[in-house]
């Protein structure tokens, strides 16, 4: 009987089509809008990923996130250090600034000053050139969305920028996870930072902490504040400060949110009507198999495998149609390392399975209902 | 030509009935009135006969072969169906006796539009649990007993209607059911198609050990009838091998 439902389904085509695109585009509106959501939202933590080697964070207690920092005075670097269980703690900035390019346009940077003598602060990856350029004169590092934004269809190595009044030549790309804005970012050494960044008395954003036992972070990043007085947050800490930061304090969850619920809607109207009507047009045929001798069992049955035919091809075709969208737009650097966590095509399968027992039990009434003696009417 | 009999005094079942009422009465709610269609029936049907159930619109035909089927509930009364009270059977049983002995003839056909005439055929075999390709093969053997299994590869529209009739009769009979129940089997169809779909039913359905019902207002196949009953009002009037007049 499930072949005969199969067959019932997909000889109308054009209601199987309907509902296979029901289906599919609210699975592709669903997993794309979610990646996209989770992807944005875990910008609000490239900050903390970008600086892999720094196992805690430490800063003023006010401080909340890589970008919402108050300075801390240049003190805080040697209290730090003199904790124990702290293998090495280096200083860190990051500012804002303004930058003109030598056509004359103002673009807003971020400007990132990493230790002078380690260099942790820089991403581990470099596109163009080394690390080493840091250490000539009025050197920066520019990240690759920087590259693409201010520079699109050309190197940037060599060029000259006037940073705050200052002269900075870029020498090398980053390999950078983009910031939640996007915003070009110039790294350069701290001592240098210091010179494109106007001086307040305190200008000192962080302070990166190695430990002597990574595993032990969370113990240290405790004892850091209960010697310190400022604030500690171990690596992933920090980066979830980041990303609820941005849940807190944007409306993106909200108009994600929003969309996520309009695929799920557009699914069941979808869905919902065009099933209703291939029910309807095969009311006579399903009371005639009631009347011939199949039980309400085997109908509940042939309809679950009608909508579960249903569900896969449309579920199928949606995540495929995710995973070409972003792998479409991967060179775009809005998109710039967007991934498909496994838990979003979760979702959308439970969505799915969702529309589809919601419209399939309406469907499904309507020939349970359905009297045999009506085949006689 | 028949007269009218009084049923009420027929008493119990008699074992060779293929099918007997008792009392069978069915009443419909309409609003807040209740409408009674059928007014007691007592009916015995005999296997080996091709019984016509005549009658106008309305006169109760489609209530009462709906009740004797298994497909409607009685609001009074008891129907055996070859010794069977099929209506003290559970839900499921029932299903399960509908399966096992009764083949359906429908006035619209309904045939499965997205599947050939041969696997239309086979549904009940299908139904049944029996693996669908011998299921196909045991329905195209039908098909051919009907002279349509030239046609067992086509879907119901490339059928004429006379073609899609003898394919809901294969469907009916491919289980070899013990009662076939007609529902005005040539209304959809013209005199000669109509005479020759009958002539077909009453070669492959009329046997010693089973009963054939046709409801019908189709006078120009009447005679082709063993025993015709006539129904007004929810009573049966009428009991012969003939119609009254005016019929």
């Amino acid at each position: 009987m499930l072949w005969i439902a199969i067959r019932m389904l997909t000889g109308d085509a054009q209601k199987f089509y309907g509902l296979v695109f029901g289906i599919a585009f609210s699975t592709l509106l669903i997993t794309q809008q979610l990646t996209i959501f989770v992807n944005l939202i875990e910008r609000g933590a490239s900050g903390v990923y970008n600086v892999s080697s720094a196992d805690v964070w430490v800063m003023d207690p006010v401080s909340r996130t890589s970008d919402v920092a108050y300075a801390l005075p240049s003190t805080a670097l040697d209290k730090v250090r003199s904790v124990p269980g702290v293998e090495w703690a280096v200083p860190h900035i990051r500012a804002q600034a303004s930058v003109r390019t030598k056509d004359g346009d103002l673009e807003g940077v971020a400007v990132i000053g990493v230790d002078d003598a380690t260099l942790i602060g820089l991403p581990k990856r470099m596109l163009e050139g080394s690390s080493d350029v840091l250490s000539r004169p009025d050197s920066v590092i520019i990240d690759d969305v920087g590259t693409t934004r201010m520079f699109p269809g050309q190197s940037p190595i060599g060029e000259r920028l006037e940073l705050n009044d200052q002269r900075a030549v870029i020498r090398g790309i980053a390999d950078a996870i983009p910031s939640f804005t996007s915003t070009v970012v110039l790294y350069t050494k701290y001592s240098q930072a210091l010179n494109y960044v106007p001086g307040t008395r305190n200008r000192l954003s962080f302070v990166l902490v190695g430990a002597e036992d990574p595993m032990q972070a969370k113990a240290l990043s405790e004892r850091i504040e209960r010697e310190t007085g400022l604030k500690a947050r171990t690596r992933d800490e920090f980066a979830q400060d980041g990303i609820d930061f941005i849940i807190e304090n944007t409306g993106i969850p909200l108009n994600f949110g929003i969309t996520v619920a309009l695929g799920f809607i557009v699914g069941v109207a979808i869905v919902g009507l065009t099933f209703s009507l291939f029910i309807r047009d095969n009311i006579k045929q399903f009371g005639a198999l009631k009347a011939i001798g199949v039980t309400n069992r085997k109908i509940r049955r042939m309809v679950a495998v009608q909508a579960g035919l249903v569900g896969l091809v449309g579920y199928g075709l949606g995540v495929i149609g995710t995973v070409f969208f972003i792998w479409g737009f991967s060179s775009n650097p809005t998109f710039k390392g967007f991934y498909i966590p496994w838990q979003i095509p979760l979702v959308s399968l439970v969505a799915v399975f969702l529309i589809l027992a919601l419209t399939g039990w309406l469907a499904l009434r309507n020939v349970l209902k359905t009297e045999p003696a009506s085949v006689f009417r | 030509m028949g007269t009218p009999i009084d049923t009420s005094a027929i008493g119990g079942c008699k074992p060779e009935a293929a099918i007997c009422t008792r009392g069978v009465t069915r009443d419909f709610q309409a609003g807040q009135q209740t409408i009674t269609v059928l007014h007691g029936i007592d009916l015995d049907i005999r296997a080996g006969e091709l019984t016509f159930l005549v009658g106008e619109s309305g006169s109760g035909k489609t209530t009462l072969i709906s009740i004797m089927c298994g497909i409607l509930w009685p609001t009074l009364g008891e129907v055996k169906v070859f010794g069977t009270d099929i209506y003290e059977l559970g839900d499921t049983e029932l299903v399960e006796f509908r399966l096992q002995n009764i083949g359906f003839i429908f006035q619209q056909y309904n045939l499965i539009p997205s599947i050939d005439a041969a696997n239309n055929a086979a549904v009940p075999l299908i139904a049944q649990g029996m693996d669908r390709l011998e299921a196909r093969e045991k329905a195209v053997a039908m098909l051919k007993k009907l002279n349509i299994a030239d046609q067992a590869d086509k879907l119901p529209r490339q059928l004429s209607g006379g073609q899609q009739q003898r394919v809901a009769i294969a469907r009916a009979l491919v289980h070899e059911p013990r009662l076939v129940v007609c529902d005005e089997p040539t209304a959809a169809l013209d005199a000669s198609s109509g005479r020759r779909v009958m002539d077909l039913l009453r070669d492959v359905a009329v046997a010693e050990d089973r009963a054939c019902i046709i409801v019908t207002h189709d006078n120009r196949i009447f005679d082709l009838a063993d025993r015709i009953l006539v129904l007004e009002d929810g009573r049966i009037t009428h009991d012969g091998t003939d119609v009254p007049e005016g019929h």
